[in-house]
């Protein structure tokens, strides 16, 4: 190749950048009807914290689960939108969402199961991969972020499930958050933004440690259990 | 006695609470889970710690190859100088061969932040040197050209000498447009360095040369404008500045040039540059 002048180099950068930002657009978009699909299931599955919602949890989570199936094609989609080797390239652009999503995931399979949700689970429901060499996957401190989220309303469901007269399950919320909590007590994060948003789950098992005990002194959390049995 | 009582009760607490941990230890499928997002998470921190590193070792390493780069001004032997810049970013470019290792198989953007600041200051350091050199900016390919390292694979060191072409791969590492972009624009801060220096060394054509090739740059940056990344917006201020001054010190040297004899012009642009510095700092 022969020698460029600075102004034949300026425009072949430029015609990178210029490539570079329609991508970007292209992604935009997509990522727009991701975040009006992540709305939608919230609106379904924050019904659950109404008095009428928790007899209901079995059909909200059904209505969730089709909705989901939308985030599956949109998702399939965004990967037409890019090269999947640039994965982190534009990462931040559904890295929100993505968080979101996995929280819903998340959130729907504790109100199925009270289990924790698998990474696997998360990715299948989303219809991505668990591994980057795989292709479109589900990066790590997003699916933890995701759970960090799921953490933050569950101890608002703890507290609405008194209301609604169900005092047995802010005990099962609490034994799970617990485990929980000492699970992301094993990890070694490092001063990101996920380590913030893992400092807030300690005001969480607080909360519900507050439920727990307002339940005790009050004979309300036997009661249950022995009318459970 | 209070206080005794208080580190008694704290000391039972966290004792408590291990033992709590320990019984959601063994059994718990959150827990075993956790345990692999650890290993997962340390593994990538340890990667991008390394990154830092090396790409921190490029920095100092490329800086002082711009601080001999501009001795080039007021020493007899030119080449003796350059020969020897080349051998600093001959060892720079290895240190990057270790960047691309470490980049082997993986995202490059994923661990970008890491590494971004070395690769800026070593394009800064290779396209002052070419300038210098051949007085015309060096192209993204020439640069990444140069970045072609050749491995053997080192699993073991024995088996590296028996079996020499079949184990070897080549690594290459890629500098992105915008860290090309961003090392350029540093780069026309060092050129107005040069040129101020080389003024003050009764130089009358290079700042001239100077001027047109900033000008050039300039337009360049101009023309991408916003386009380009963030950074490229902030450091298109400190590219005007540079500009300026160079074209200032080209004024000076026109008007100033037929009066006075070429000893002394020195002395007056030293103290034309204190004066604009000081201009500077009130602004």
């Amino acid at each position: 190749m022969s020698e460029m002048s600075v102004t034949e180099m300026f425009s072949y950068i430029q015609g990178f950048l210029s490539a570079d930002q329609d991508v970007r657009e292209d992604i935009r978009k997509v990522v727009q009807n991701l975040e009006q699909t992540a709305r939608e299931i919230l609106t379904v599955l924050q019904s659950v914290h109404q008095p009428s919602g928790f007899k209901e949890i079995p059909s909200k989570c059904a209505k969730a689960r089709e909705l989901f199936c939308t985030v599956r094609s949109q998702l399939s989609e965004l990967k037409t939108k890019f090269p999947v080797e640039q994965y982190y390239r534009f990462h931040e652009h559904w890295r929100f969402v993505l968080q979101r999503l996995a929280f819903l995931a998340a959130f729907a399979v504790y109100l199925e199961s009270e289990n924790l949700v698998t990474r696997e689970e998360v990715a299948q429901i989303l219809g991505i991969e668990v591994v980057r060499e795989k292709g479109f996957h589900l990066d790590i401190e997003d699916f933890l972020a995701g759970v960090l989220i799921m953490a933050s309303e569950l101890s608002r469901l703890a507290v609405n499930s008194v209301t609604a007269g169900d005092y047995s399950r802010p005990l099962r919320i609490s034994n799970f958050i617990n485990e929980l909590d000492s699970g992301f007590r094993l990890l070694n994060l490092k001063n990101d933004p996920l380590r913030k948003r893992y400092d807030g789950l300690k005001y969480d098992v607080k909360k519900i440690e507050e439920v727990v005990y307002d339940l005790s002194i009050r004979g309300l959390a036997k009661e249950s259990e022995s009318g459970g049995n | 006695m209070n206080k005794r009582e208080g580190e008694g009760w704290s000391r039972r607490n966290v004792e408590a609470a291990q033992e709590h941990d320990v019984h959601a230890n063994p059994s718990s499928p959150v827990v075993a889970a956790f345990k692999v997002f650890q290993q997962e998470l340390d593994t990538k921190h340890d990667k991008y710690e390394r990154l830092v590193k090396i790409s921190r070792d490029v920095t100092i390493e490329s800086k002082r190859t711009i601080f001999l780069l501009h001795r080039v001004t007021n020493v007899p032997d030119v080449e003796a100088v350059l020969n020897e810049a080349e051998g600093k970013l001959d060892a720079v470019r290895q240190k990057i061969g270790l960047i691309a290792e470490e980049l082997r198989g993986e995202d490059i953007y994923q661990f970008h932040r890491a590494f971004t600041p070395g690769i800026q200051e070593y394009v800064e350091a290779v396209s002052f040197l070419h300038y210098i050199r051949h007085r015309s900016l060096i192209s993204l390919e020439e640069i990444n050209a140069r970045l072609v390292f050749m491995r053997t694979e080192n699993g073991d060191p024995k088996g590296s000498a028996e079996a020499p072409p079949l184990g070897a791969h080549v690594l290459t590492f890629q500098v992105t447009p915008a860290d090309y972009l961003l090392g350029v624009a540093d780069l026309t801060g060092e050129l107005m360095r040069l040129c101020i220096g080389s003024v003050g060394n009764g130089d009358i054509d290079t700042p001239f040369q100077l001027s047109q090739f900033l000008r050039q740059i300039h337009d360049g940056f101009s023309y991408i404008g916003n386009t380009g990344p963030y950074e490229v917006s902030k450091k298109l201020h400190t590219l005007r500045q540079s500009l300026g001054k160079v074209e200032d010190a080209c004024y000076t040297l026109r008007v100033r040039g037929s009066e006075i004899p070429k000893h002394m012009l020195a002395d007056v642009f030293s103290s034309r540059t204190t004066h604009m510095d000081t201009e500077e700092g009130v602004v």
